[in-house]
């Protein structure tokens, strides 16, 4: 069945592999791509073009390939537009042709193309403006549907992806001739070297000709230099290693292709793994690409690049047709000729455009003639030839071989805007000066052609880069290699042709450009814009310069006049989840969990994420139905008896040093040089602009050492804060701090019975009477027969309540401990919906209201503020702008009804009047239901609402439609004395 | 003695072992820290009192040292952490109180902290997947704060492998990323 | 990005936490006459400069410093960093 599968070659020919293309099972060999396998088995057709649906065929040997995308394996794997050039056969691979309705053969959107002339460039822009209704609705869904690439399965995805970090002093990228002396020359100097390939095997076009090397096989040197770099230690050599993008200071990214080799990966491995790699050197070694001249029907199955028709028969022994045509406009077309015609395959004839064109044994070379048409439904069948005289012919064959020079291959050298040069000798684009910091480029990507020049550019750049860094290399023997000029006429498109495709993956022809330079669009990037030149997932490898040449010949302006469009990264298409790697679903991000976390969930706790942080939210019991019911029972049971809740989550910062006082002084709003040892203040902290940003407490272990606590979400930015505040702000202050949130597990003790509860634990010497241990009290004391521990008399509740702190590993044993001796007493554990609850009808404010826009006069905290310190926030805190008459106060709010629900973020409007922005007086922040005052009550702010008490005013939902009517209240719903508190 | 029973990071009666083809990597629950931190222009009293009371050495940058029961690891400037095992010196934290006096802060980070000693022939391989260090270079007594799925952590190298000190309520995250690493270059 | 750490040598940009202008060091004095105007000049105006911008950088992946970077905005070009506290007490900020 393989009927074009030739002799020779790096397959193995005694490893067949069984693979599937759109359901037919075929076979291939070890060594293969899914393209050489499926050209090996006659298949020309593999797929269908973006917007005319036209049936294409493989164009390239490697990842420069915009015809033939497949969507690879099937299920969660799947993989859309997955390059067959790069896909190597493995037994059992499964791919399927995309962007069709039907079979591949009869793509029923293939009536597209008989259209060609209404959806030429533009016509999305021009035909889909108006109605404007339409734009979403309707216009995007049709594009969506018929304009497209592969389809995703979504399913999830069952592979891992992994993220590595990797350091080298050179990195060479590219393991052809130019690559591989370069690697010698610097692992030979004992440098730290990283040799990425993109390929599965080293060599790159050594590997595809058969003339490179003089006085020995392209492969025997290849295997030989691998050799020698793989015992060394200080090489590392990354086959499957495609380097996708070049970055600051050195750093280039790399997608190592780790299983994709295999059907599944073995378990553990990652399928693909993206590499940071830090180098102190990069030498871009990565070749070049070769162009293709643009002519009539030039996008038929069976109509590739030459080098890349040489590198199948040569590498793969697989020839797309036993007939194969040559189009060339330099020697390089006559060597694939004459390679071909070496393994068997007829030439009929070489089409040169150069009158000049040098014979060729075996095959008629047609100088000065040009092929103007291709026929064949599915794939080419005969080209038609101008030939010098004016005259056509028709010759018949199965491929064409399309020759028209070769760009050396600049994306990474360009990732930093770099511009490239015009270099006229090659008549290509070469890397220009401003390549990115720390980069060299050896080559053909830097316009050295021949293989003697690829080897030493390599080798003696390996050497520059190196003594950049002060290790010495030098030169070492090189193999002897052909060093022909590479003379070429250049030549871009056949004149007079209508649809000769230049962007193939796009469908972007001769004509586009045409219409765009028409139009106006002269400019590269709006040419870009315009036709959709080279914005395909290929990046235009194949395509940006012809469509630049054809702009040129239009303006009359040359090629480096009209400039190229930006080069980004990545390189190649790299994958979503291969740039997540492992944080993906629950490890998305790190999970924090409670010392209480194991105990919390055999009590079949319902857990809510607060950042990173799982916290109980309530603990349902049997018989409760509605989380309501929970969170009634935990407020209820707390403030009758005794509750306890993990308070591990707050920030805790150990602040110390003779400057300590002084240096809280700066954060605090209030002042706490005063706070005596064993006791502890509320706090509240200020941005430089006055809005209140943080709470929390301060206690003061001894005269030089506080703990700072600060609210859940900001511990990290107080902390970073503090580190600010002392480093640059204030660094003659002696402070020295650290974070302590981690090391103590902490509980809340709350209720009328928690001294009782903590005096069963506390040990006996320790007196926490209320005289003895009054509120806003701390102490370290001991626990439990001999456990260090903090004690701090602090309430959120409203409470009679202590804090408790043990190190953390003796959480989960404290809390069965106090679940235990609080049985006589129901002790109760509460969640944060309980603790929401009991703060609201204490009306201790949180990030709801401190929510970037309040200051402490809002909060009703403006004598809190000493007048007679600095701190960060006080100078503008008092700004007119924020101490205007009238201005928000937090109020109370209690419905008229009480069973009926204030909505958080409704708005409070008078009585009467309308409902508008002009008329709002204010907005609801926090909203509860409130099982000790049985009615549903709110926290707001209101205008001047410290001088409004009693006021009815309407609440307003104009999202839903919905109001309702309720009573300003002071924010201290439950025992607004305190005196629980001090009992 | 307390009564308590303490459980580890991860959440277990005893440390969690884990063996992945050649890397081990051991939960180490029963580590005392406490982080000790110059006062101004005191870095040589410090470092003078450690090393009379205890020959603990306060290195340079990135580098730790140990001598006998104890181990100092750079943290920042002026600033280290100082572990011992926990069964011996619960009381880590006050008892290098009393010996650094005024010259220094110290504050109790036992429990701050998880600790995972991880072994083996791919160690190299598996911090490469890991953190950003250039763990290759790293040589026993090389210390560093970085970054693993997200923590900060600090990796310690040490003679058998590197000990990895992580945020304790993130242990079982931590633990996750080390064990995926260990089956990534298995 | 790499930020070559007076102390600890070239660290990756993702271990750090950016601000902004290193002018954010020159806090005014409270008790000046004209505080709070030199405030709101403090906090609300800034250089925007295509070229060399002194920053501030926090390593808070790693030695908790604040550091002082001088990178070229055009280029990403970092031409010295230095450590915020020598930078502070060079400008002459103490406890105030």
């Amino acid at each position: 069945m393989t009927i074009n599968r030739l002799k020779g070659g790096l397959v193995d020919h005694g490893a067949p592999l069984n693979f599937t293309f759109d359901g037919k099972t075929y076979q291939g060999l070890a060594g293969d791509t899914l393209a050489s396998a499926l050209l090996a088995n006659g298949r020309r057709l593999m797929g269908r073009s973006f917007k005319y649906h036209r049936p294409r065929g493989v164009m390239t040997a490697g990842s420069e390939e915009p015809n033939a995308l497949v969507e690879l394996r099937e299920g969660g794997r799947q993989e859309p537009n997955t390059r067959a050039t790069t896909v190597e056969l493995f037994d059992g691979l499964t791919a399927n042709s995309q962007n069709r309705i039907g079979s591949l053969e009869r793509d029923l959107m293939g009536v597209n193309d008989l259209f060609a002339n209404f959806l030429s460039a533009g016509f999305y822009y021009k035909t889909f403006m108006w109605p404007r209704a339409f734009w979403e609705k309707i216009y995007e869904p049709i594009i969506r549907n018929a304009a497209g690439l592969g389809s995703v399965s979504f399913e999830d995805d069952p592979d891992l992806y992994d993220k590595g970090f990797l350091h080298c002093d050179l990195l060479v990228i590219g393991a052809g001739p130019a690559g591989l002396a370069a690697a010698l020359t610097a692992g030979r100097a004992g440098a730290r070297v990283i040799l990425a390939e993109e390929d599965f095997l080293l060599g790159g076009r050594l590997l595809a000709e058969t003339s490179g090397l003089e006085d020995q096989s392209g492969l025997g040197w290849v295997t030989q230099a691998q050799a020698e770099l793989s015992a060394m230690d200080n090489v590392r050599i990354m086959p499957r290693t495609t380097v996708a993008g070049a970055y600051d200071h050195g750093i280039y990214g790399a997608v190592e292709r780790v299983s994709d080799h295999l059907a599944v990966p073995e378990a553990g491995k990652p399928r693909q793994c993206f590499w940071r790699i830090y180098s102190k050197r990069a030498l871009v070694c990565a070749g070049a690409l070769e162009r293709p001249i643009a002519f009539e029907n030039n996008d038929r199955p069976g109509v590739m690049l030459a080098g890349a028709t040489r590198a199948y028969a040569n590498r793969w022994a697989v020839t797309p047709a036993q007939s194969v045509v040559v189009f060339a406009n330099s020697d390089d077309g006559h060597k694939t000729a004459a390679d071909l015609m070496a393994k068997g395959i007829e030439v009929p004839a070489i089409v040169d455009i150069r009158a000049d064109a040098p014979a060729l044994p075996g095959t008629e070379v047609l100088a000065g003639a040009q092929i103007i048409d291709t026929k064949g439904r599915l794939g080419v069948t005969s080209v038609t030839v101008r030939l010098a005289n004016g005259q056509t012919r028709s010759i018949a064959c199965g491929a064409v071989a399309n020759s028209g020079g070769w760009n050396p291959n600049l994306g990474l050298t360009c990732h930093q805007r770099g511009r490239p040069t015009w270099n006229d000798h090659i008549h290509a684009f070469v890397p220009g000066a401003d390549l990115p910091v720390g980069q060299l480029v050896a080559g053909a990507a830097a316009g050295q052609f021949s293989t003697h020049a690829a080897l030493t550019t390599g080798a003696e750049q390996a050497v520059a880069a190196l003594a950049d860094l002060g290790i010495t290399a030098s030169v070492g023997d090189l193999p002897k290699a052909e060093d022909a000029p590479r003379a070429m006429t250049p030549f871009w498109h056949v004149k007079g042709a209508k649809r000769a495709w230049v962007d193939f993956q796009n469908d972007v022809t001769v004509k586009d450009v045409k219409l765009s330079h028409q139009e106006g669009f002269r400019a590269v990037e709006h040419l870009k814009r315009y036709t959709t030149l080279g914005m395909a997932t290929d990046q235009g490898k194949t395509s940006n310069v012809t469509g630049l040449a054809v702009m040129a010949e239009l303006t009359g302006k040359s090629i480096p006049e009209t400039g190229t469009t930006i080069y980004r990264p990545p390189y190649v298409p790299v994958a979503m989840g291969t740039l997540a790697g492992r944080s993906v679903g629950k490890e998305f991000h790190p999970t924090r969990l409670t010392p209480s976390h194991k105990w919390a969930e055999e009590q079949g706790a319902v857990f809510v994420e607060v950042g990173n942080w799982l916290r109980a939210q309530w603990f349902p019991k049997a018989g409760e139905t509605t989380w309501r019911d929970s969170v009634d029972r935990e407020v209820t049971a707390t403030r009758q008896s005794v509750g306890v809740c993990d308070v591990t989550t707050l920030g805790k910062i150990d602040v110390q040093g003779p400057d300590a006082a002084e240096f809280l002084n700066k954060l605090y709003i209030n002042g706490f040089a005063k706070l005596a040892v064993g006791k502890v203040r509320y706090g509240v902290m200020l941005r430089e602009d006055g809005i209140a940003y943080d709470d929390g407490t301060a206690a003061r272990l001894a005269e030089d050492h506080f703990v700072v606590t600060t609210t859940t979400a900001n511990a990290v930015l107080v902390y970073r804060n503090m580190e600010f505040a002392r480093q640059c702000l204030f660094p003659g202050l002696d402070v020295q701090i650290i974070s302590t949130t981690e090391a103590w597990a902490q509980y809340a003790v709350a209720g009328p019975n928690s001294r009782k509860l903590l005096q069963k634990i506390v040990d006996p010497e320790f007196d926490i009477s209320n005289e003895a241990f009054p509120f806003m009290g701390c102490r370290e004391i001991t626990v439990c027969g001999g456990l260090r521990a903090r004690l701090f008399r602090i309430s959120f509740s409203g409470e009679l309540a202590y804090e408790i702190a043990v190190p953390t590993r003796y959480g989960d044993a404290l809390i069965r401990r106090l679940m235990a001796e609080g049985e006589e007493f129901n002790v109760t554990p509460y969640g944060t919906e309980a603790l929401g609850v009991m703060r609201i009808e204490k009306g201790h404010a949180v990030g709801n209201e401190l929510n970037g826009t309040t200051t402490a006069a809002n909060l009703g905290m403006a004598r809190m503020v000493s007048k007679k310190k600095d701190c960060i926030g006080n100078t503008l805190s008092e700004r007119d702008g924020l101490n205007r008459e009238g201005d928000y106060r937090l109020v109370g709010l209690k419905p008229k009804e009480a069973q009926k629900m204030i909505p958080a973020g409704a708005h409070m409007m008078s009585q009467t009047g309308s409902v508008d922005a002009a008329s709002d007086q204010g907005y609801v922040t926090s909203a509860c239901y409130s099982p000790s005052l049985e009615s549903y009550i709110a926290l707001g702010f209101l205008k001047d609402g410290a001088n409004r008490m009693g006021e009815t005013l309407r609440m307003v939902n104009p999202l839903e439609g919905t109001e309702l009517l309720a009573e300003v209240v002071s924010a201290h719903f439950v025992d607004p004395e305190g005196g629980r508190l001090r009992d | 003695m307390t009564d308590l029973k303490p459980i580890t990071a991860l959440n277990g009666d005893s440390a969690a072992v884990d063996t992945i083809a050649t890397l081990t990597i051991r939960e180490n629950p029963d580590l005392a820290l406490a982080s000790v931190a110059a006062r101004h222009g005191a870095g040589d009293t410090v470092a003078a009192r450690l090393k009379d009371a205890l020959s603990l050495s306060l290195l340079a940058p990135a580098h730790w040292a140990a001598a006998g029961d104890y181990a100092a690891i750079w943290l920042g400037p002026d600033q280290w952490m100082v572990n011992a095992e926990y069964g011996t010196h619960a009381l880590l934290a006050s008892d290098l109180k009393a010996i650094v006096g005024d010259a220094g802060s110290v504050t109790e980070q036992t429990d701050g902290w998880c600790c995972f000693d991880v072994e083996g022939e791919q160690l190299v391989a598996a911090f490469e997947r890991l953190c950003a260090l250039d763990f290759a270079q790293m040589q026993p007594g090389q210390a560093n704060r970085t970054t693993i799925h997200h923590l900060g952590c600090l990796v310690v190298r040490t003679d058998a492998g590197a000990s990895v000190f992580g945020p304790r309520s993130s242990a079982r995250s931590l633990h996750h990323a080390l064990i995926e690493a260990a089956y990534s270059v298995a | 990005m790499l930020i070559n750490h007076p102390i600890l040598g070239p660290r990756d940009a993702a271990e750090f936490t950016y601000l902004g202008d290193a002018a954010l060091i020159d806090r005014p004095n409270w008790q000046a006459d004209d505080a709070a105007e030199a405030f709101h000049d403090y906090l609300y105006l800034r250089d925007n400069p295509a070229g060399l911008h002194r920053e501030l950088w926090f390593h808070e992946q790693g030695d908790r410093s604040w550091l002082v970077v001088t990178r070229n905005t055009l280029t990403h070009e970092i031409t010295s960093v230095e450590l915020a506290r020598d930078v502070a007490l060079a400008r002459g900020r103490g406890k105030e």
